[in-house]
């Protein structure tokens, strides 16, 4: 069975990727063709057939380990001895936790506020001109880009060489980094933006609002040309125009997307991990909730605290999901 | 007939000359130059880091470490060297990991979609017992964050073997794309007029073969659009990979080596920038040439209506 479980050549990665689908297919198959070939089976049993597989999935990789981690958060580092709430306690008062906490709440509140504003003003700006859809592309493709990918991205831009001490300034290295060698243009020092802390934070949020901005853009642009005529018409009519539309109607008619923008940006900000990891390797207080939650638990391999922290960022998801749902099913409603 | 044609004319060319009107208003407001302004270096902003990027993976290794990215225009030394070294050289060999990339993918996009359309009909036209709290309960684990479930699946996958293998990455890439899937499919499989669904009921059709050959052909645009989102996840996805596949040569997909090269080759640009792009280039081919559906399936997905 080895050769089903393990391939080292890309032919062999191949054909196992034709084998697991083929698998696939075969069995769901014969699910369907036993349901439909068996005469008057009952509506539950072809309701059963259809949704086994998902909902045992389901039961299997969400519910039953979400279970189990809420359980192991409980317990000490090596998960065999009961510990009561002393993980969470920890979270909450030792220092290097708190700096993890603090950070994730700057990243929630930051990302979707600058994320939101700037996707709702360039919507606004590129909103029926000549160029929109170009315009729109290039603030649109970083959400195609790997947190990775983008986070290698900015380091570039953050790329810091080190100023030789009493060497004139026309003989220094040279910046390769756009940023620092914008500040050398301004006759200013270059600066290691990812290693001193608080401002470091915010060096890496940047990746993330370049990141989301576009999908903000996008659902705001939409909701944006959703605003019936009639209604900019009469503001038009009345004198409104310029910054005092955005105000008085722009803004108050895409509420409802907004919010859902707000919410889903901050739920994706919560579980970011991959820009801290790929930038900062959590180092120099930069760490946020995902990124502890992955350290604490693979590398310090303190299972009982990384479950803490898991468990941690579901308590701070829950609600704005809830609200979220809340807000898309009154907008359904209003339909 | 004819009057209602004509009023339809009539209404279309009041509609016409109103977005007319708006648009001339548009441009009234644009053609302010502060606005102009503003919206120029956003447009800079997003587009100039990974032009950077861009660019130096095509210069010297030499010229990178001694001239920033933008002397390139004053001196357009191009290479493709950067690109084979680290597809190619036996230390970065990014192009194993580009195929297990790609052997990741293809099932982990293909195996969620079709379980979620098959539960989403059964949600959305079989009437069974407990149909509206399994669908709630489904509806419901979009709350919970994948880092919750990491550890015990790992601990699980680890006791039946099967750790560091594709078949663990398969299997949770499917199972977490599960809640969104259904419930996406499901509020498009609910527009679908249940009068095409009795017609098909009349003439003798049972639930699979409304299943494939009245739904389906209706879903197409939908399917595409979670497609590509799916796509796109698991392509960029670090997080899964990193935990179930391990960094070996055999399964690691791209993320999770370029995120590797960052760490140890840091500094080393002309491997990094490349590793990079090779990294990008499939999904944005992906999204360049299929965004239509990709915006589609995001503003179903975020805003409804």
């Amino acid at each position: 069975m080895d050769v089903l479980k393990y391939a080292d050549t890309t032919g062999e990665k191949l054909v196992l990727m034709v084998i697991a689908v083929l698998l696939f297919v075969v069995v769901m198959g014969l699910v369907l063709f036993a349901t439909d070939k068996i005469k008057r089976l009952p509506a539950w049993a072809v309701a059963t057939a259809f949704l086994a597989p998902a909902v045992l999935g389901l039961a299997f990789g969400l519910v039953w380990p979400a279970l189990e981690t809420i359980k192991k958060s409980f317990y000490d580092r090596s998960g065999n001895e009961f510990v009561g709430v002393d993980n969470y306690v920890k979270a909450v008062t030792q220092d290097e936790f708190q700096i993890v906490l603090r950070n994730t709440a700057v990243w929630v509140v930051v990302v979707p506020l600058a994320a939101t504003a700037i996707g709702l003003v360039y919507a606004v700006l590129v909103d029926r001109s000549r160029f929109e859809k170009f315009a729109k592309v290039l603030v649109f493709l970083p959400m195609s880009i790997s947190m990775v990918g983008a986070s290698i991205i900015w380091r570039f831009v953050y790329e810091y060489r080190p100023v030789l001490e009493g060497v004139p300034a026309e003989n220094q290295p040279a910046q390769i980094g756009l940023m620092n060698q914008m500040l050398v243009w301004f006759g200013l020092e270059p600066q290691q933006f990812l290693i001193s802390p608080p401002l470091n934070t915010f060096f890496l949020i940047v990746v993330m609002i370049w990141i989301q901005a576009g999908f903000a853009m996008t659902v705001l642009s939409a909701a944006i040309k959703a605003i019936p005529d009639d209604i900019v018409e009469a503001a038009t009519l009345d004198g409104l125009g310029g910054l005092r539309m955005f105000r008085y109607i722009t803004v108050p008619s895409i509420q409802p997307a907004l919010v859902v923008v707000i919410t889903t940006i901050a739920m994706g900000t919560l579980k970011v991990f991959d820009i801290v990891r790929t930038m900062t390797g959590g180092n120099f207080e930069t760490s946020v909730a995902a990124f502890e939650f992955y350290r604490q638990s693979f590398v310090q391999r303190n299972t009982g605290m990384g479950s803490a922290l898991a468990v941690i960022l579901f308590i701070l998801v829950t609600p704005l999901v809830v609200y979220n749902v809340r807000q898309m099913r009154k907008s359904e409603e209003n339909r | 007939m004819s009057a209602v044609s004509t009023e339809a004319t009539i209404d279309r060319k009041a509609k016409l000359t109103r977005l007319e009107k708006r648009a001339i208003a548009t441009k009234g407001k644009l053609s302010s130059p502060w606005a102009s302004f503003a919206a120029i270096v956003i447009a800079a902003l997003w587009t100039i880091p990974t032009l950077g990027l861009f660019i130096t993976s095509f210069r010297p290794e030499a010229d990178i470490v001694s001239s920033g990215w933008w002397t390139w225009f004053s001196n357009p030394n191009v290479t493709t060297e950067n690109y084979d070294l680290v597809l190619n050289g036996s230390s970065t060999n990014l192009a194993t990991y580009f195929v297990n990339s790609f052997v990741i993918t293809i099932p982990s996009v293909l195996i969620p979609i079709s379980l979620a359309l098959l539960a989403a009909y059964a949600f959305a036209w079989i009437p069974f017992r407990g149909r509206n709290l399994l669908f709630v309960a489904v509806f419901a684990l979009q709350v919970v964050p994948l880092q919750i479930a990491l550890i015990p699946l790992l601990t699980t996958y680890v006791k039946w073997g099967l750790n560091g293998t594709f078949w663990t990455v398969w299997l949770s890439h499917s199972i977490f794309a599960l809640p969104l899937a259904i419930f996406l499919l499901h509020n498009f499989m609910k527009e679908i007029p249940s009068s095409l669904v009795e017609a098909a009921r009349v003439d003798g059709a049972g639930h699979v073969k409304i299943f494939f050959q009245v739904m389906m052909p209706l879903l197409v645009p939908a399917i595409a659009s979670f497609a590509i989102f799916q796509f796109l996840w698991v392509w960029n996805d670090l997080l899964v990979a990193l935990t179930f596949a391990g960094g070996t040569a055999n399964v690691a997909p791209l993320t999770v080596r370029v995120a590797e090269l960052a760490g140890t080759r840091g500094t080393e640009w002309h491997l990094l920038s490349a590793g990079a792009f090779v990294a990008i280039v499939v999904p944005l081919i992906v999204f360049l040439s299929l965004q239509r559906y990709f915006v589609r399936g995001l503003l179903a997905g975020s805003v409804k209506g």
